[in-house]
């Protein structure tokens, strides 16, 4: 219930952002343009790394899409809470801070999918030739697939922010996390294009690639079935991991900040 | 004179400032040279990645693309270590900061770069250098005095056009509080734009881009120019060689937005 309530509140903060949020769609459409034609330019009419030049154009349109709703770079909020100490008043409350700020993030995800995701898709379907999935299970599949991706994503952004409980300026473990994680979840380019060792190293070694290509391929049906399935199920393992860890993060945190004296 | 002499000496103060304010946090420092450093060798991977996959892109080769790709790089990293912070105006707006910089007896365009220089960047501008240099050397280029010369003003002029862009876009927070990433879509996506054969866009995208907004030829037909081949879409050979002018309208443009929204500005009285 508390979790709900938290949820909507973070909703109902970002629908106030009303003017950011028209410019970030506009924005992403105009990089959907950009990266559609690269891509289609690159496959010049053939399959290639197992994907149809419609297939591409969509990876690249709900690629755009979900850049708002698994959102790799927000602002690093909790790091600015704990240098300043305001964190400690999270820590009064009587809910888990690590499950009060997912649901603020589902939250925001969620006013994303409404008014983020929408305007490059339909642009996207607008100007180029969409794939559309064929397999009755891809859409469900797709859904459960973006909600994991979220939730890695936002441990993965809470991971970085808490490296302020010990290094106090996080300038640096943020614009690592900004470097790295773009190029490494398939943003750039699906990863499908690098060789197959350095493609496996990344999907079994790193959650990066559950965060945007994981969901990407389900959708575009780059995959036979059980591989889509695995895929998924790849995502929820590091789901259960990054949650357990960011528990464990958590709690080291707290017993820390007792040390400092509050 | 002497009152041209005072305001220099007032934006290279705050400039001495930050260097000794910047410089202090060392580790910091270091690894945002390292992270900047990152970013731009990113950009030039996803060119390998994406040459690895096919040979030949928009009718260009990986050397012919290399030298497009360098342009674009060094003119947009020198813009954006020069103007890139332009865009934190949407912050002093919101905040009310805009009052204390329109009050001090300085410009208020030089005090805001002068303010935040990231120093941080510089790395990728080196990068990008060399990215330029060892695509101009390896693209087999028939060299005369007057393709030096055009090597050495595109990159320039493409600076001044970046960052006319930058201010121009970053204006637009006068108007449009929350402006928020709007400016990125000309930026950031002028630079991806750039960096590729113009030819792999299509339609009313590429003319509006291209030739509308002029970014075809920041790097597309200097480069074309320069290696000495025919554009596949028609344009004389000339444009080539006139292409940096268009930096001149794109300043002017950009100084009579930045000129109109300082007017425009009310405080937000916070």
């Amino acid at each position: 219930m508390t979790f709900w309530v938290i949820a909507v509140s973070g909703f109902r903060r970002y629908a106030t952002y009303r003017q950011a949020t028209v410019a970030g769609a506009f924005t992403n459409t105009v990089f959907g343009f950009l990266r559609c034609y690269l891509f289609l330019a690159v496959a010049g009419g053939a399959v290639t790394g197992g994907y149809a030049p419609e297939q591409l154009a969509t990876f690249v349109w709900f690629g755009q899409g979900l850049l708002a709703v698994v959102l790799l770079w927000g602002a690093p909020e909790l790091a600015d809470r704990i240098r300043t100490g305001e964190v400690v008043s999270d820590l009064l409350r009587p809910v888990d801070p690590v499950h009060s700020m997912l649901a603020a993030d589902l939250g925001r995800a969620w006013h994303a999918v409404l008014t983020r995701c929408l305007p490059p898709v339909l642009a996207g379907a607008l100007f180029f030739d969409l794939y559309l999935p064929v397999r009755w299970h891809t859409p469900p599949l797709f859904v459960i697939s973006v909600l994991f991706a979220v939730v890695i994503t936002f441990c993965c952004r809470f991971l970085v922010n808490s490296t302020a409980y010990w290094l106090l300026d996080v300038r640096g473990a943020v614009s690592l996390w900004t470097l790295g994680s773009g190029v490494v979840a398939g943003l750039y380019f699906p990863l499908r294009f690098l060789p197959e060792p350095a493609l496996l190293t990344l999907w079994l070694l790193t959650p990066l690639p559950s965060l945007f290509q994981a969901p990407l391929d389900v959708l575009v049906e780059r995959d036979p079935t059980p591989v889509q399935l695995g895929i998924v199920g790849l995502q929820a393992v590091w789901a259960v991991i990054m949650l357990l860890l960011c528990r464990l993060v958590q709690r080291r945190a707290e017993r820390r900040l007792v040390i400092q004296g509050g | 004179m002497g009152e041209l002499r005072a305001r220099l000496g007032g934006h290279l103060h705050l400039l001495r400032a930050q260097i000794r304010s910047q410089a202090s946090y060392r580790a910091s420092f270091t690894i945002d040279l390292v992270t900047n450093v990152g970013a731009t060798a990113l950009d030039v991977t996803t060119v390998l990645v994406l040459f690895g996959v096919s040979t030949v892109i928009g009718g260009f080769r990986l050397p012919e693309s290399l030298v497009m790709v360098g342009l674009a790089l060094l003119a947009f990293n020198l813009a954006d270590l020069t103007v890139g912070n332009v865009e934190r105006i949407r912050l002093y707006v919101r905040t009310g900061l805009m009052d204390a910089v329109l009050v001090r007896p300085l410009g208020p365009l030089g005090q805001l770069l002068a303010m935040d220089l990231p120093l941080r960047k510089l790395s990728r501008v080196a990068l990008a250098a060399v990215v330029l240099v060892v695509a101009l050397v390896r693209a087999d280029i028939d060299w005369t005095p007057a393709r030096l010369l055009l090597a050495i003003a595109t990159p320039l002029a493409g600076t001044v056009f970046f960052a006319s862009i930058f201010v121009g876009t970053a204006s637009v927070a006068f108007w449009w509080i929350e402006s928020g990433e709007f400016g990125s879509a000309f930026t950031y996506g002028g630079r991806d734009f750039t960096s590729y054969p113009i030819t792999v866009y299509d339609g009313w995208f590429r003319a509006t881009f291209a030739y509308g907004l002029g970014f075809g030829f920041v790097a597309y037909q200097p480069a074309l120019a320069l290696l000495g081949r025919a554009d596949p879409l028609g344009l004389p050979a000339w444009a080539g060689w006139t292409a940096p002018l268009v930096c001149v309208p794109a300043a002017l443009a950009a100084g009579l937005i930045w000129r109109t929204g300082i007017r425009h500005y009310r405080s937000t009285g916070s």
